[in-house]
């Protein structure tokens, strides 16, 4: 089997698995990473948001093979170590602030897609518009939007 | 296996099998100690456990009056119904006190999002005076004693939980402070107890976790206790983040596909073209089983079921499978031959049609899908004679009792764990994955970790049914004299252990119910017309066509979000008609003082009758079900340039602006969850009116995932959402799990049909547009996973 070897959360991690197994089911199922979620497998829902080399991306949509060994995948559990301090990242922190979640299931692809989103607004040099959280296309199923957007602008302010 | 990994071990047993069986009358309100006095439990033991009745605190039924006039919901509704089916249970719910003075239990309900574990440690914090964080709830697994009395629905958690979580902790303070009173050397009335410390008149004091051993008794006995007054409570009413918001936001919660559980692989199924298909034979299975990763390929009664090291591979062998099918249960069928059958079940109006005097209409509402985001999904291990599963199941012991079944084992050689869901909306009450999981697992003869693709969900899943409402009011004189309605609704799957108790109930249900059916009785405890409108009739007729042809459930609400709907158009309708305005026209019909506070509120909050652009208006709803009542007034544009907005294979259409909900919720535990409930509700009740459905084309519904099943999303929801829960002068909580849907769906398409002028008579109001997508293929019935992911980065 091949093996493939790229960064996650910080470490170098070697998997050996078939060159065309989705980058999802590599963190699921091969070295149990299992903050981003599984909710359809086609990237529309979104619930497998994590970060390669600090962009939003969906997992369930990259062959592992696509990775190079210098790549950088954040999920979740890493997020928090991406800022300074031992604390949360600040967009989790506005999370908390507006208890967004309700089951959670969606909400780490919610957290990390909003990390993006305000990453590429400020690369912009502009502020968060509704027609930027219009854009947003993370489903909720528990309906928790209105919170989502109270929040990422609570996140956006605090970082700053 | 004898642990749920992933979890915390339960420090509570899952059954306090040594709590006496205490006769019911005794813990209830029937033993004349006042209306805060109850009597619990300190189970004998070496640790600190203390009990209470699950029943304790129900109304007995016997109290509740039979009213002749009123409607039967309005008096006896589904809550009752579903207190009073566990009265006979009598089984109890235990807390236990561990050595650093914590709090532990273990809740027989489901949290799927709705906030009961947070809200029910609030009850337990307050009442035995320990912080929030050291309470600690967990999901009981199946306890088969409990019979009825497990089942999470109705929004009937914190209503049924309500006074025993807080006898029970009542009992665990007291048994603390009589050990502390030894120890302290002082009496025990002069103790208090603050944050989890007892303190002594002079200065002395001990923690929970110094007398918690102390606190225990070799045997078990029986205490009365007290609870606190409302003015002593500092954290019920006040609001709360939920107690496991912080797993939540970094990944740490775990679903059930989450767990890791030793050689569970991961298992999908091949699903037949037809809705409910099955496989004959498997044409290529060695070809399959030879795929990469793959380690099993076997039939199972709802398709063929694959295992493999990685979900994508299982995926894989999905799409390479060649299987000869048999025909589904509605082969050829689509939407509109199941609304020609559903108005050829509709009951008659018994009220002639009289002429200009007469206001009718008939609405129609389509399937939806019931799926949360989590899809259906199930650990099982089915070997040597006995069967372990874990799932977000909200119906356990009906759970337990169909694996049993399914794979020929007593229901003792089950074993259930209860896992957190990732959302139900009434989808869990089903435990259709737990089955298939149990049915794989034993054809492979090893642990599997089932999940339904995405495409299967909408496909094959638990659908909302689909369902006719016909009105017909009569204005004679300037006022309302008849209001009768007549659902009629593809038949809705009960069969998760209601019914059982249901027969055993019956004789002792108000007059008229007894004759009834089940899905009757549902619709009667929980339809209410709010309005005072002479002669009301509201009744549902399920066809007597085979009632496992679609696969339904209780989705969100069950008929109320369509009931409502259909009611609150015609009331508008009658208002219209009468020259008055929808506002005043409700609060001078309206008979419940709850409902005309949640409405003026609304309609105050929401600035009812200001001046709005052509092409955009105000709509506004109430309902009241749940012991409370909700109004929504919402702002809805529907001018082209809005409704013609595009976004990305996405579902734009008329655009609701602005929601204001104003909610009556009895005692309120958590205001901040009940916001939050009525949020979701919100998001459901928008989606229910303007874009959500499935189509039923040629024997199978078109929708195959979130691309194609237009939910709410961010693009749809209103730019400004405010909730306000209003200080009840109910002394009991209510139910807000649902409590927001219907309101919100009927306050939508009252507006709609503001701003347009045209009545919509189907929902969603989008049904009969052209498809917004290429329907995906059904052999195989699920896609690929894409691979240029890295093309649309951000």
């Amino acid at each position: 089997m091949p093996k493939h070897t790229f960064q996650l959360n910080g470490e170098t991690v070697t998997v050996d698995v078939e060159d065309d197994v989705r980058i999802l089911w590599v963190l699921r199922d091969v070295l149990g990473v299992t903050g981003p979620k599984y909710g359809c497998g086609i990237n529309v829902c979104k619930a497998c948001t994590s970060h390669i080399n600090g962009k939003a991306f969906n997992p369930c949509a990259v062959p592992v093979s696509a990775v190079r060994e210098d790549d950088e995948i954040t999920t979740i559990e890493g997020l928090a170590d991406t800022v300074d301090g031992d604390g949360l990242h600040p967009m989790q922190e506005a999370w908390l602030e507006h208890d967004v979640a309700q089951c959670g299931y969606c909400q780490p692809g919610q957290i990390m897609a909003a990390v993006a989103l305000v990453n590429k607004v400020r690369a912009e040099g502009r502020a968060i518009t509704e027609d930027d959280l219009d854009g947003i296309r993370n489903v909720c199923r528990c309906g928790t939007y209105n919170r989502i957007r109270d929040a990422v602008r609570t996140g956006a302010a605090a970082m700053g | 296996m004898g642990k749920t990994p992933g979890r915390e071990p339960a420090a509570t047993p899952s059954a306090p099998s040594t709590a006496p069986k205490g006769p019911t009358a005794a813990a209830g309100p029937t033993t004349g100690v006042g209306r805060r006095s109850f009597v619990g439990y300190v189970v004998g033991g070496t640790s600190l456990m203390v009990a209470a009745d699950l029943t304790v605190g129900a109304t007995p039924a016997g109290a509740v009056p039979i009213p002749s006039l009123p409607q039967v919901a309005e008096v006896y509704d589904l809550n009752d119904f579903l207190t009073h089916c566990a009265l006979p249970t009598s089984n109890k719910i235990g807390i236990t006190i561990d050595e650093s003075g914590d709090a532990h239990f273990a809740l027989p309900r489901m949290e799927v999002g709705q906030g009961i574990t947070t809200a029910v440690a609030m009850l337990i914090a307050d009442e035995l005076d320990l912080p929030l964080e050291r309470v600690h709830v967990t999901l009981a697994p199946a306890r088969q004693e409990l019979l009825f009395n497990q089942l999470t629905g109705g929004s009937n958690t914190i209503i049924s939980m309500y006074t025993p979580v807080r006898v029970a902790a009542a009992v665990a303070r007291k048994a603390l402070l009589d050990a502390a009173a030894i120890q302290l050397g002082a009496l025990v009335d002069t103790l208090v107890t603050k944050a989890g410390v007892i303190l002594a008149p002079g200065g002395a004091s001990v923690a929970y976790g110094d007398v918690a051993a102390d606190a225990a008794s070799a045997s078990t006995k029986r205490v009365k206790v007290t609870l606190k007054a409302a003015g002593e409570r500092t954290l019920v009413g006040t609001p709360q983040r939920r107690i496991d918001a912080l797993d939540a936001v970094t990944g740490r919660k775990k679903f059930a596909m989450d767990l890791d559980v030793p050689d569970a692989l991961p298992t999908m199924v091949c699903r037949a073209p037809d809705l409910n298909g099955t496989a004959r034979s498997v044409r290529n299975q060695a070809e399959v089983e030879a795929m990469p990763g793959v380690t099993h390929v076997a039939i199972i009664p709802t398709g063929v079921a694959v295992r493999a090291r990685t979900f994508g591979q299982c995926i894989d062998a999905v799409r390479a499978l060649d299987v000869e099918w048999r025909s589904g249960t509605v082969p050829g069928k689509d939407a509109d031959a199941v609304l020609e059958e559903l108005r050829k079940a509709q009951l008659p109006l018994v009220v002639p049609k009289l002429g200009a005097t007469s206001v009718e209409a008939e609405f129609v509402f389509h399937f939806r899908s019931g799926s949360a985001l989590e899809p259906n999904c199930a650990v099982a291990d089915v070997r040597d004679g006995t069967a372990t599963v874990w799932g977000g199941l909200k119906s356990p012991i009906d759970a337990q009792s169909k694996v049993a079944k399914a794979i020929g084992l007593p229901q003792s050689k089950v074993t259930v764990h209860v896992v957190e869901g990732g959302g139900s909306f009434g989808r869990k009450l089903i435990s259709d994955a737990a089955i298939e999981a149990a049915h794989a697992s034993k054809a492979f003869g090893a642990p599997v970790k089932l999940m339904w693709h995405r495409a299967d969900e909408p496909r094959q899943g638990r659908v909302h049914p689909m369902a006719t409402s016909r009105i017909r009011a009569t204005v004679l004189a300037g006022s309302v004299i008849s209001f009768e309605q007549r659902h009629t609704s593809v038949p809705t799957d009960f069969t998760h252990g209601l019914g059982e108790r249901l027969t055993a109930e019956v004789a002792a249900l108000p007059t008229g119910l007894a004759n009834l059916g089940f899905a009757e009785t549902i619709f009667l405890l929980t339809q209410e017309l709010p309005y005072s409108f002479g002669v009301i009739t509201q009744l549902l007729n399920e066809p007597g066509l085979a009632a496992d042809r679609f696969n339904t459930s209780s989705v969100r609400n069950i008929y109320s979000p369509d009931v409502a709907t259909a009611n609150e158009l015609m009331v508008d309708q009658l208002a219209a008609r009468l020259k008055k305005d929808p506002v005043a026209f409700r609060r001078s019909h309206l008979k419940s003082k709850v409902v005309r506070r949640v409405l003026d509120r609304a309609a105050e909050l929401g600035e009812w009758g200001k001046a709005m652009p052509a092409g955009t208006a105000q709509g506004i709803a109430v309902h009241k079900e749940y012991k409370g009542a909700t109004a929504v007034l919402v702002e809805i544009d529907c001018r082209p340039e809005t409704v013609n907005r595009k976004v990305r294979d996405g579902v734009t259409g008329p655009r609701v602006t602005r929601a204001t909900v104003v909610v009556d919720a009895g005692v309120v535990i958590n205001p901040r969850g009940v916001e939050a409930q009525m949020m979701g509700g919100f998001s459901d009740g928008l989606a229910q009116a303007l874009t959500y459905s499935n189509h039923l084309v040629d024997g199978h519904f078109l929708e195959a995932s979130w691309d194609n099943s237009a939910y709410t999303r961010q693009w749809n929801v209103p730019l400004e959402f405010r909730c306000e829960v209003l200080e009840s002068d109910s002394r009991e909580p209510g139910g807000v799990g649902e409590a927001g849907v219907a309101s919100s769906m009927a306050a939508v398409a009252c507006a709609y049909a503001r701003a347009t002028g045209t009545l919509p008579t189907e929902f969603p109001i989008n049904f009969r547009d052209p498809l917004h997508f290429e329907p995906k293929s059904f052999v195989p019935p699920v896609p690929a996973s894409p691979v240029d992911g890295l093309d649309h980065t951000y």
